[in-house]
């Protein structure tokens, strides 16, 4: 009954943590963003317009819940769940500190490999549903840039599986207990973090919305809650990678012991989100054919090398 | 074989560099000055020949400048400027009304250039956001101002050499009396 009660606490403790963390980031960004453009970003709205989202989450419950009438009515509506119901389930099975975290699968990495793989269904249902040329557009790059990273981020991680022996996350960050695993699969933090900001589909990949070429790409014609659920699971997508980063390669929760493990976590998350952040705003994005060419020719190479490697010197 | 390997990693430097590069120089922007003017807490430079709001002047002795000879109005190019010429018992001309619709102004400047008395100028006031149209168009007496403006010590009637009421024709400030065409003296 008394661990029922703390896995409980646990499990509602972390969803709010998500979906308020990944709320406030999009504030964080806009700011962040703001500063490097020498502005300020919003700035109004509460302390330092921190309550910024609480504008926006009002604006955008306020808005008409509008499907278009010649959208596949059914898809239009399941497609933004989806997006949001993938992001968090992933999310469940990373462990943040000892104690804490949702679920602790001992095949959690495949389990957080396939929950983001269903990711790309919601950007290609909220396409195909829209019935619209840009979101086809979208929703086309979508599937291309999919299956261009998807096949290297699965394998960029097996070296992390071959030097812990594991495919539970708890056991992989206590496997680095003696060295993160950023030093020696560095090759392979590269071609992660790379495919962890494809799989957020953000700026440099950000093909499937491409502002500029496609009005608003995949979900040109979603408005309102919708819409957030689409920016809100992006935005715990960023949230999940960096704490993925942390996890396989920063050590997780590992840290020096005057601070307690949930902080070490924490912070190595937030400067990954930081970082990404900066991506974001420095970044160009390339064309559709060089994201393709660039997953296929270098990165996909360099994961099988990096494999190789790392299966070579571990016979030895 | 070797030269290709060579070239390969060469542009997977360049590449690397290039976009490092780029980080760099965002991420050094963290700390410069944001160029945010924050404007309703902190008002902008305004540059001294800005031309905003439209104001009707009065010459020193407080008389409207204004002597409706419509020129403003025909240099108009959106035609914002109506106004009725009027003539009082002194024989001065005045605008019986005058009325700028703002919702139409581009602020260009051109009735400024062409009015004759300085009469009508343009201000740095910019601020004229109304939440009705019609509250745009600004009759007479919104438009005058207590002061000269501009050019505080210009007269028009001082200086023009027509004759009002009270002063007769060269009695102005740089005027000579009029030559007497008939006296055939030097």
């Amino acid at each position: 009954m008394h661990t029922a009660l703390i896995q409980l606490i646990n499990v509602v403790a972390i969803l709010l943590f998500v979906v308020f963390g990944a709320a406030l980031l999009t504030w964080v960004e806009r700011r962040l963003l703001g500063i490097w453009q020498d502005r300020y970003g919003p700035n109004r709205v509460g302390p330092l317009g921190s309550l910024q989202i609480v504008a926006d989450m009002i604006k955008l419950l306020m808005k008409q819940d509008w499907v278009p009438p010649f959208a596949d009515r059914l898809v239009f509506i399941v497609a933004p769940a989806i997006a949001m119901f993938v992001v968090v389930a992933a999310f469940a099975v990373i462990p943040m500190a000892p104690g804490i975290g949702v679920i602790d699968l001992n095949i959690g990495l495949l389990f957080f490999l396939a929950m983001t793989s269903l990711g790309v269904y919601a950007v290609m249902f909220g396409a195909y549903a829209s019935d619209n040329k840009y979101a086809l557009l979208g929703g086309l790059r979508a599937a291309a840039q999919m299956v261009s990273y998807e096949v290297f981020m699965g394998l960029s991680l097996m070296g992390v599986v071959m030097l812990a022996g594991s495919f539970n996350l708890r056991e992989l960050v206590l496997a680095q207990a003696d060295g993160w695993f950023i030093v020696p699969q560095f090759v392979g933090f590269m071609i992660f973090f790379v495919a962890g900001i494809a799989e957020s589909h953000r700026t440099p990949f950000d093909l499937p919305e491409a502002e500029h070429e496609l009005t608003a790409g995949f979900h040109t014609e979603y408005s309102g809650m919708k819409f957030a659920m689409f920016f809100l699971g992006e935005y715990v997508s960023v949230l999940m990678t960096a704490a993925m980063i942390t996890v396989l390669f920063l050590g997780g929760w590992l840290g020096p012991a005057w601070l307690p493990p949930l902080f070490w976590f924490l912070l190595k998350t937030t400067l990954l989100v930081l970082s990404m952040i900066l991506i974001r705003g420095a970044l160009p994005r390339p064309r559709y054919d060089q994201l393709m060419a660039f997953g296929w020719k270098v990165m996909l190479p360099l994961a099988l090398i990096n494999l190789l490697a790392t299966g070579a010197l571990k016979l030895m | 074989m070797l030269q290709r390997v060579l070239h390969i990693s060469y542009l997977i430097w360049d590449y690397l560099y290039s976009n490092l590069l780029t980080l760099w120089t965002v991420a050094s922007h963290t700390f410069s000055k944001a160029d945010t003017v924050e404007y309703p807490d902190q008002m902008p430079y305004l540059a001294p020949r800005f031309r905003g709001r439209i104001v009707l002047t009065r010459d020193p002795s407080g008389e409207e400048r204004c002597v409706a000879c419509n020129l403003c109005a025909s240099a108009c190019p959106t035609d914002c400027i109506a106004l009725q010429k009027t003539e009082d018992e002194t024989g001065r001309w005045s605008a019986e009304y005058f009325r700028i619709n703002f919702s139409r102004c581009v602020f260009c400047g051109l009735c400024e250039e062409a009015c004759p008395t300085y009469a009508i100028q343009l201000t740095q006031d910019f601020e004229l956001a109304e939440y009705q149209r019609q509250n745009l168009v600004y009759e007479k007496h919104h438009l005058l101002i207590d002061g000269p403006g501009k050019h505080p010590d210009y007269s028009f009637y001082e200086l023009s050499g027509k004759a009002v009421s009270g002063r007769a024709k060269g009695a102005g400030k740089l005027e000579a009396p009029p030559v007497d065409v008939k006296s055939l003296l030097p």
